[in-house]
């Protein structure tokens, strides 16, 4: 079944104004993983909030879970996770994992419990009553994640999740995520600008490029499941991470390129 | 919770005794050197009269201050609380309809420069020089701006990602507003109200100076200072000190009780 469809997705920022994205084809299937990977100013993060119904296409048809993305929002069918946790600091860590729990009107005692098998996946049991700011920015972005995963949505979207967090973390987190992702057999939406995450953690890579945003290149990466930490050391990842880096060049020189006739037009 | 461990409290309070020696030290340095300084140098009564003097006469005086001071502070109290409260309701107003704010708030912004206490003779030709209303409204006039122009801050500085994160659950205006700016506006708030407690009491008693009733406490350091009672001034000077310090304690603790989540202040 399909989780996501894009077709024809257009979006213009302003009247007349930047062309953010153009012409995005997109299927994703149930239990995928996908990573949009591409340089800043590629629309990845846009393409993203178009399909959480956060920003309206221009053009185009965006189905989420077999309806519209508004529809699917309001039916809560996905959970988001930023790059910056977005925790509460008034609420406790339990707090802040319930919100969207006391938001659907599950009672006290059903959400506790929900709250202690979230904990215990992103393996942060003791922390009940700590507030977020006595907590690492890792730390902080498993909570954002077990907030995100409370309601059981079918479909994940991740927003550069790890990109503020440091090299070790981000590995270990990046194993985390499997471990919840093959738990829990949700679809994963995944932005980042890391060649190497996009191709260990997913099914396939979206490759894009900017100016105007758009689909360059999709890779299938067949690694074998479920990944380790010596899938990053196998020849085959970093053949993967060769060819994506290789699609992404193509459009990074369009990039320096875009960058040159603007700074020519400035003069 | 987790039972303290006995010996913790103690210990707690204990430290933060040894925390305010230094400025416990400090104040009575400078009463001392109020009190022999004055006497040493032969500084005139109607400068500055020995400590000792204010509070001899704050002693003897002290039912008719205390009547006095409560007479002021029911003033700046009311003033206070019809200041602080319409500026929060209409900061609320303005937060939920944006466009409205923009057209308002450059003149609330102006009118919060304006020193209003000027205009303290009007008001009492407005609600009567004697009634207490003449200074409540001044007092309210001055704790509003502050108080909007930073509650409006507050429930206007939220993160866009928390509004995203919010939206994503299919909140509504309404929720947005309870579980996201109103927590978020608080620290705000607060900081603004421990201000308006000072204005409060300015226009409250600065509103006596300019006549009003004989209970007040305005009236009885302008009529003390009249008849060379410097003493007497004096200790209606430190009893609306005194009020002040203890006003603004007050919401201190409130916001305290609040916001016990905060950062600032987490014990350990």
């Amino acid at each position: 079944m399909t989780v996501v469809s894009l077709q024809k997705v257009d979006k213009t920022f302003g009247k007349g104004g930047v062309t953010a994205l153009q012409g995005i084809d997109l299927e994703i299937g149930e239990r995928e993983f996908v990573s949009l990977i591409g340089p800043s100013g590629c629309g990845k993060s846009t393409l993203l909030r178009i399909v959480g119904d956060l920003i309206q296409p221009t053009s185009g048809d965006v189905v989420v879970n077999g309806k519209s993305a508004r529809q699917a929002r309001e039916d809560r069918d996905y959970g988001i996770v930023f790059q910056d946790a977005v925790l509460f600091d008034w609420r406790t860590v339990t707090k802040n994992i319930a919100l969207p729990l006391e938001m659907l009107g599950w009672d006290r005692s059903r959400r506790s419990e929900r709250v202690r098998e979230m904990l215990r996946l992103v393996e942060l049991d003791g922390f009940e009553s700590h507030h977020p700011w006595q907590l690492s920015g890792g730390m902080q972005q498993r909570v954002s994640i077990a907030r995100a995963l409370s309601f059981s949505p079918p479909l994940l979207l991740m927003d550069e999740p790890f990109g503020a967090l440091d090299e070790m973390t981000r590995e270990r987190l990046n194993l985390e995520l499997l471990r919840i992702w093959e738990a829990l057999g949700s679809t994963i939406v995944f932005v980042t600008h890391s060649i190497s995450e996009a191709v260990f953690l997913s099914t396939r890579v979206v490759v894009m490029s900017p100016r105007p945003g758009r689909i360059t290149d999709v890779v299938e990466i067949d690694l074998a499941q479920p990944r380790s930490a010596e899938t990053r050391e196998h020849p085959r990842f970093f053949e993967l991470v060769a060819d994506v880096r290789h699609k992404l060049r193509g459009s990074d020189e369009l990039l320096s390129e875009a960058e040159l006739i603007v700074a020519e037009e400035g003069l | 919770m987790q039972p303290v461990p006995r010996g913790v409290f103690a210990r707690r309070v204990g430290r933060g005794v040894r925390d305010w020696i230094p400025a416990v030290v400090v104040f009575l340095l400078g009463l001392a050197l109020w009190e022999f300084g004055v006497k040493a140098l032969d500084v005139q009564n109607f400068l500055l009269p020995p400590l000792s003097d204010i509070l001899d006469a704050l002693w003897n005086d002290r039912s008719g201050l205390v009547d006095a001071a409560l007479f002021t502070f029911k003033e700046a109290l009311g003033g206070f609380v019809v200041g602080s409260s319409a500026a929060i309701v209409v900061a609320l107003v303005l937060a939920r309809w944006r466009p409205l704010a923009s057209a308002v708030m450059p003149y609330a912004i102006a009118a919060n420069a304006i020193p209003i206490i000027a205009f303290a003779p009007i008001t009492n030709n407005w609600f009567g020089l004697l009634s207490p209303w003449s200074k409540i409204v001044i007092a309210a006039i001055l704790c509003f701006f502050p108080v909007l122009v930073n509650t409006l801050k507050g429930l206007t500085s939220v993160r866009p990602a928390s509004i995203e994160l919010m939206r994503s659950y299919a909140a509504g205006e309404v929720e947005i507003f309870r579980r996201v700016r109103v927590p978020t506006a608080l620290p705000y708030v607060f900081s603004a109200l421990k201000v308006a407690t000072v204005l409060a009491m300015i226009g409250a008693i600065v509103g006596d100076y300019f006549g009003g009733s004989q209970d007040s406490l305005g009236i009885v350091i302008r009529r003390d200072a009249g008849i060379f009672a410097f003493e007497h001034a004096w200790a209606g000077i430190v009893i609306a000190s005194m009020l002040g310090i203890l006003f603004y304690a007050a919401v201190a603790i409130l916001e305290r009780l609040a916001m016990g989540w905060q950062p600032s202040a987490r014990i350990e």
